[in-house]
């Protein structure tokens, strides 16, 4: 089947086998960034937007995305730097797999929350597995990271 | 310092964090055959006949290879300096297979699909055999797991293959009996820890091609790109100079990756194909066809007189090694001596251990190696003595662990330079709020707030063994390219080997540059493993830095100016550790969780405060849930049950409470500016710290891992004396 969609504001004309799943779609077309973690929608490192909303890209087949506007971390290259300046400076990537999948959903958690708790934070952020770091210098990073947000605005 | 002791950003942090395509699978070329394997679905069988008639048939499949298709040569998959001390048990398809999850073939296709339909149409007919799945028969059970005539070990590892006998061996140092005889308490109990998994967040995975030369290259995801090199060598039969091995970024490993897991199966399809080939594990099969943590059971003996002086120590392990022998004789060892070691005031200490195979998948190495369940087991029962001592748990450690300047039988006759473990006892006694909260505050009619406390020590690579090296390079304008064999893995390694190295030289970080593995550049490392880099492969660094400034000064500084070293240490200086958690318990459910965990820590100088601190915090936040969650059980035919993160659990953000770190810094003379190692002494005391708070919440003691909410629950119903006598206070 054919399907048409942008990813990263570009288009993409695509035949596709119907249970192609969105993951490997965009890993194809060179999206590297998106990582696989499990195959039970437990990790989160598969995270990209679709029309603007976080979603586990192996979740979900890549035929849903017809006529729609996905956004993985290549795409947000100036915000995923934003937000890695605070993680690295923590030393908070460690190896770095879960990185792409955290930081897509801590950039669609700045725009639901201008000013998340601490709780806020945890909560958006569960999905979000990470076995390096023990997840304390990640909020360290994600806090600093808002409180700098919330003073510019 | 200006750059050793500083918290510097990793010096690839920024392309990890912006998803650059770096890893083993970004890197893959894209025509690679797509290469699965068909398993066992049976604990114990040997293959009658396997029929791939239908699943040739598929269109796009390139080969399948079954035992008809290896070399007949047994080698282990251990990632261990050779002779390797593990049995060489395994060849890469065998006519027996000992576990669920065992391959019994190789298929490679030009699609998943392909692949996928094929696995389905081989047919395989067995002959079945009795499995061996309870490590407590295994010893002379009447299956004999590892039949073969050429089995094979390189050393005297106490092997009797025939009785399921892995390995075995015992230490002493003074007269156990006789001590105990003078001991007025003593606690004699058996502790149980399970198999865990490694659980990074990137499967297994490698790639490999044909390169102009018609030499095997190997991109792999792990630890110890030599020995992959090396164990390659031998399973394939080919020589070793016909293999290349890549080690691109790597998505953590834990110990995971120091065992060959995926890099054969691509290898033998490249080398009978002459194709690119890649393997990706998926996750399931990380879980089941992998190698996990050993499972033990370790009985202690502790004695001490009235005064609280601990008189002897005994432990005797069994380890479940699993069906293949991969770091069985060696990670028995250190739930002895890295354990016993730290009551080095002791007058008697005996250790004895067996290591026996059963029909479950082969255990490996995961952080710790052994220590850590040998911790567990030895920090319960010290905490359980205090216990019958009526003595506060921490003064009952002050009294009796080792102390700077002790030799210590136990730990291999070194002689300790550097232990600061009662400040870090002492620090982590005002962070949590000891004499607050011990043992016990009830907050409200069903819910109790505990503390616990537990201490461990590790080691800093395998002495006289790991073996390290490192170049340095001046380049054209007046930058240094420094080459190492060692693995980063996500700890960060790169960037504190630059860090020394900067130092060493006097220059800017940005001034050194780090490649990753490639065995065909890069200079020989045995990998990254044993809490060895820092230590190890750092005094390499800055040896080959110091020669290189001795070269500068005398002969001005040019391009292709260089020098190397190579390190080996005759010690191996443990790192310490002291650990607390406060615990919340629901006495009406059980449900336990940890509020916070304090963990002080001595690994000698921080090369790298922030990433010290990371380790730490990861190290613990792994071992809560080894301590609560995180069980690999098998159903009674032997198949693994937990073998998703939707069944196997590991921590998430919601799990855990305050993680709080500090550091109590000593200064380790044969270290690189006084490091010692970080890296595996962190991921030892959740488990006997929070069974201690557990303990001190309801009176219960709980000596089998994981402490589930049910299990607590259950036990608490069990004990019912225990726990209405805490709700009246």
């Amino acid at each position: 089947m054919q399907i048409t969609c942008r990813i990263n504001n570009r288009e993409f004309i695509r035949e596709i086998e119907p249970d192609l799943l969105l993951i490997d779609f965009v890993r194809s077309l060179g999206f590297k960034s998106v990582k696989r973690g499990c195959d039970t929608s437990n990790c989160g490192l598969c995270t990209v937007w679709v029309d603007e909303k976080p979603v586990l890209s192996c979740s979900v087949l890549a035929a849903r995305v017809n006529h729609r506007i996905v956004t993985t971390l290549e795409g947000l290259e100036e915000e995923a730097k934003a937000v890695g300046r605070f993680l690295a400076k923590e030393g908070a990537e460690q190896c770095g797999f879960c990185s792409p999948g955290l930081i897509m959903n801590i950039l669609a958690m700045k725009k639901e929350f201008k000013t998340p708790t601490t709780d806020d934070i945890k909560q958006y952020l569960a999905g979000n597995l990470c076995r390096c770091s023990g997840y304390e210098s990640q909020l360290r990073a994600i806090e600093k990271y808002f409180d700098l947000e919330g003073k510019n605005q | 310092m200006k750059t050793v002791n500083q918290g510097i950003e990793k010096i690839d942090a920024m392309s990890l964090l912006t998803g650059k395509a770096v890893y083993t699978d970004d890197l893959a070329l894209e025509n690679c055959l797509v290469v699965k394997v068909l398993r066992s679905p049976h604990a114990f069988a040997k293959i009658k006949d396997i029929d791939l008639t239908d699943a040739m048939k598929i269109e796009g499949m390139e080969c399948i290879l079954t035992y008809r298709d290896v070399p007949n040569k047994r080698f282990t998959m251990a990632g261990q300096s050779y002779p390797e001390p593990s049995p060489y048990d395994r060849l890469i398809l065998d006519r027996m297979v000992r576990y669920v999850g065992d391959p019994m073939a190789i298929a490679a296709g030009t699609s998943e699909k392909a692949v996928d339909k094929a696995l389905k149409l081989i047919h395989v007919s067995y002959d079945l055999l009795d499995p061996v799945l309870d490590p407590d028969k295994a010893l002379d059970h009447k299956s004999i797991i590892h039949p073969e005539a050429d089995y094979h070990v390189n050393g005297d590892i106490g092997n009797e293959v025939k009785r399921n006998l892995c390995a075995s061996g015992e230490f002493s140092a003074g007269d156990v009996e006789n001590e105990f005889s003078r001991c007025c308490v003593i606690v004699d109990r058996v502790y149980h820890t399970k198999a865990n998994n490694q659980a990074m967040m990137e499967t297994h995975r490698s790639f490999s091609y044909p390169d102009h030369a018609g030499r095997l290259v190997i991109c792999s995801s792990t630890q110890i790109p030599f020995h992959v090199r090396r164990i390659a060598a031998t399973a394939l039969d080919i020589p070793k100079s016909r293999i290349r091995v890549i080690k691109p970024k790597v998505g953590g490993g834990f110990g995971a990756k120091q065992t060959l897991v995926s890099e054969l199966f691509p290898a033998l399809v490249t080398m009978k194909t002459g194709k690119p080939a890649k393997m990706v594990f998926d996750r399931s099969e990380t879980f089941t066809a992998s190698t996990s943590r050993h499972e033990m059971k370790i009985r202690v003996r502790i004695g001490a007189d009235k005064a609280g002086h601990i008189l002897a120590i005994q432990m005797d392990t069994l380890s479940n090694t699993g069906a293949y022998g991969e770091h069985g004789p060696t990670t028995v060892g250190l739930s002895g001596h890295k354990a016993m070691s730290l009551y080095n005031r002791a007058k008697a200490v005996q250790f004895t251990y067996k290591v026996v195979y059963t029909n479950t998948m082969s255990a490996g190495a995961y952080r710790g190696y052994g220590a850590t369940q040998g911790t567990f087991a030895l920090e319960s029962a010290v905490n359980e003595l205090s216990d019958l001592l009526s003595m506060d748990p921490l003064q009952l450690r002050l009294k009796n662990i080792l102390k700077s300047g002790d030799t210590v039988a136990a730990y291999y006759g070194e002689t300790i330079n550097s232990c600061p473990l009662p400040a870090c006892i002492q620090k982590g006694r005002e962070m949590i709020g000891w004499d607050r909260k011990f043992p016990f505050r009830k907050i409200s009619p069903t819910r109790i707030r505990a503390v616990g406390a537990a201490i461990a020590m590790q080691g800093s690579g395998i002495p006289d063994i790991d073996r390290a090296s490192a170049r340095v390079e001046v380049q054209e304008g007046g930058f240094y390219t420094l080459m190492i064999g060692a693995a980063d893995m996500g700890t960060g390694c790169d960037t504190i080997l630059a860090q020394m190295a900067a130092e060493s030289l006097g220059c800017d970080m940005d001034k050194i540059v780090v490649s990753s593995v490639d065995t065909d550049a890069s200079p020989y490392d045995t990998g990254s493993y044993a809490s060895s880099t820092t230590y190890v492969t750092g005094m390499a660094v800055v040896k080959a830095c110091e020669e290189l400034k001795r070269k500068i000064e005398a002969k001005g500084i040019y391009p292709a100016l260089s020098a190397s070293a190579t390190h080996s240490s005759p010690v191996s200086p443990p790192p310490f550790m002291a650990g607390f958690s406060e615990i919340e318990m629901d006495l009406e459910t059980g449900e336990t969780k940890v509020v916070e965990f304090v963990g002080v820590v001595d690994c000698g100088t921080p090369i790298n405060p922030s990433l010290a601190r990371v380790q730490t915090e990861g190290g613990i936040v792994q071992g809560i849930g080894m301590a609560l969650y995180e069980d690999i059980s098998y159903n009674p035919k032997g198949k693994m049950t937990r073998d998703s993160f939707m069944q196997y659990k590991i921590p998430s953000r919601l799990d855990v409470g305050r993680v709080r770190v500090e550091f109590e810094s000593s200064y380790e003379p044969t270290g690189p500016f006084g490091a010692k190692s970080i890296g595996e002494v962190v991921i030892n005391t959740p488990s006997p710290a929070i069974a201690h708070a557990i303990h001190n919440a309801a009176g219960i003691y709980l000596r089998k891992l994981p402490m589930t909410a049910e299990t607590i629950f259950m036990t608490l119903k069990e004990q019912k004396t225990a726990w209405p006598s805490v709700l009246k206070n």
